[in-house]
């Protein structure tokens, strides 16, 4: 069970004056179980990139192999792979539209053929998932905080029961506390149903604490792809391009070009904590 | 997909066309459709032509590009043309089963073909070459008369570059809903009236109330900057008049005087 991409380049508006080059050759292997953090600089690709994922953008070239059957096949059922493969939308406000949040949760089991019951079974264990307030079921989605709105639009997808879920910039828009709740959430749920998760983010920060590979987006390719501190490693390099590694990665690495016997690549907050505890601790 | 709607279809390239004042543009679109329906002989269309050439070539937008909007409306073209091929009377030319077909048939025909043809490859050439906001900048000042008669100019030209600012931003939020509901199986292309109907709710609700933020939003950043109307505003691109421009307004007014000398010599 895998994702693969093979040579996928893609073009928007192709043949209007305003043609963009939006990905650049792609090649890129996902595991089942996987837990992987797509960032990258504003338009660098990482959005178009996840959207190919499920097919709702058809690469310009290339192809793409879900379970080793090619997406782009005449037979191919594409409705089905979007029920596998789950995508929430970096605005939760583009898809919520029922008039209470159960009812818009179901929406998505339903579309797979389920039957009420089953529906509404789906979505009350989707919303305990998400830990959505119990008292807010019935209330509009319109009339939610950002981060409610944020929780009913994953549970929206989650109920599917996708193999794999995609989160673009779950946590555009969170203030810190709403942040670490929705992240420590997908991490739980990553932990305990083993589903792949790809979330796509522009802070180093978020992603270094919960995933366990990153890919690192950069004029439509990916330029680095590998365990958080093997990345933070080129932490110069990442600069160059606008991003910048962790703040314990900048701190680590002083200690160490000090003469610290520290390790650099400590990329957590805890990790570093243990390191600096290690090094000075018993002075 | 939706995003491939070209609408307001602006064709960003840097020619001499772009480069004139929208209000030459526009009075020269007026002259060229007049002198299209002033053409009624091969010579007038013999002249309308090189003068679409011409402007074509240095418009630089790819050719293609400019038949695209005819494809829309090849249907009506075609019934157009048979109506007048079939129901004009006069000297039969020929006769197709008992339907005789006139000259006089043929050549209203034609005409309207030529006529529609051109006027819309003409008027494209205006919307690709101009931005709807330089289109409207220039709509207003040329119909600025009309304040004088308690039109409010002004308004209108405001409502219409808002409303064609909108345009491309709801399109692609369109897409973007559509996508998101794509991807909880939502089905846009299910069959039957009741069911496509259906299918558009989860598309419209989001739609309509991203449409409501928006505008509330721009009305409460207009106001916010004391935006009142257009009595005293001055523009921070006015419209100013270039060389080109008068040579341009001469070009058209040779045109304009060649076609009419055309239509009355032939
Ligand atoms: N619908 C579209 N039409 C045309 N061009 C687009 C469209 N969507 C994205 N692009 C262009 O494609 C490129 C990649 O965009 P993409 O949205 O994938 O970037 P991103 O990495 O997700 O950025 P961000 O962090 O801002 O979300 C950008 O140059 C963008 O301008
Ligand atoms: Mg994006």
């Amino acid at each position: 069970m895998s994702l693969i991409l093979d040579h996928v380049s893609y073009t928007y508006s192709v043949g209007s004056g305003y043609e963009v080059k939006a990905l650049n050759d792609v090649n890129l292997k996902i595991e089942d179980g996987e837990f992987i953090g797509i960032i990258g600089h504003t338009g660098s690709g990482k959005s178009t990139l996840v959207q190919h994922l499920n097919g709702l953008i058809q690469a310009t070239s290339g192809t793409i192999y879900y379970n080793g059957a090619d997406i782009y096949d005449k037979d191919y059922d594409r409705k089905e792979l979007r029920t596998q493969v789950g995508m929430v939308f970096q605005y939760p406000e583009h898809q919520l539209f029922e008039t209470t949040v159960f009812e818009d949760v179901k929406y998505g089991p339903k579309n797979q053929g389920l039957d009420d019951k089953q529906a509404t079974l789906r979505a009350f264990e989707a919303l305990q998932k998400v830990k959505f307030p119990e008292e807010n079921y019935d209330a509009s989605p319109f009339e939610l905080s950002g981060g409610q709105k944020r929780r009913a639009a994953i549970a929206g997808v989650i109920a599917m029961k996708p193999a794999v879920l995609i989160l673009d910039e779950p946590t555009a828009g969170l203030d810190p506390k709403g942040r670490d709740e929705i992240l420590g959430l997908i991490r739980e749920m990553h932990d305990k149903s083993g589903i792949t998760i790809i979330l796509v983010s522009h802070s180093m920060e978020d992603v270094a604490n919960y995933v366990d590979r990153i890919i690192v987006m950069e004029k439509g390719a990916p330029l680095f792809d590998g365990a958080p501190r093997e990345v933070f490693a080129n932490y110069k390099k990442l600069e160059e391009i606008g991003l910048a590694a962790p703040q314990v990665t900048y701190l680590m690495h002083d200690l160490y070009d000090q003469g610290y016997p520290v390790d650099p690549q400590a990329t957590t907050v805890e990790e570093a904590k243990q390191e600096i505890l290690r090094v000075f601790g018993n002075r | 997909m939706l995003k491939d709607i070209t609408l307001g279809q602006y064709y960003p390239v840097d020619s001499v066309v772009h480069r004139l004042d929208p209000r030459v543009k526009l009075f020269g679109t007026l002259m060229y459709v007049i002198c299209l329906f002033v053409a009624d002989h091969v010579a007038g269309f013999a002249l309308m032509t090189v003068v679409l050439a011409t402007v074509i070539f240095l418009s630089k937008v790819p050719f293609s590009y400019m038949v695209r909007g005819l494809k829309a409306i090849v249907l009506l073209l075609v019934i157009a043309g048979a109506f007048n091929l079939f129901l004009t009377p006069g000297e039969a030319a020929f006769t197709l089963w008992k339907i005789s077909v006139s000259w006089a048939g043929i050549k209203s025909a034609l005409l309207m073909v030529f006529r529609m043809t051109y006027l819309i490859i003409g008027t494209s050439i205006m919307t690709l070459t101009t931005t709807p906001n330089q289109l409207t900048d220039g709509l207003e000042k040329s119909l600025r008369l009309l304040n004088y008669i308690h039109v409010p100019v002004h308004e209108i030209a405001m409502m219409m570059s808002i409303a064609l600012r909108f345009i491309p931003i709801l399109i692609e939020e369109t897409d973007k809903i559509m996508k998101a509901q794509m991807a909880r199986g939502a089905d846009f292309e299910k069959k039957g009236l009741v069911n496509k109907a259906k299918a558009m709710v989860p598309l419209l609700v989001p739609l309509f109330v991203s449409a409501f933020r928006r505008a509330n939003d721009l009305a409460l950043a207009m106001e916010a900057r004391c935006y009142h109307g257009g009595e005293g505003r001055t523009k921070m691109k006015p419209l100013h008049y270039r060389r080109i421009d008068a040579v341009a307004y001469v070009a058209i007014l040779f045109v304009f005087a060649a076609s009419i000398a055309v239509a009355i010599l032939y």
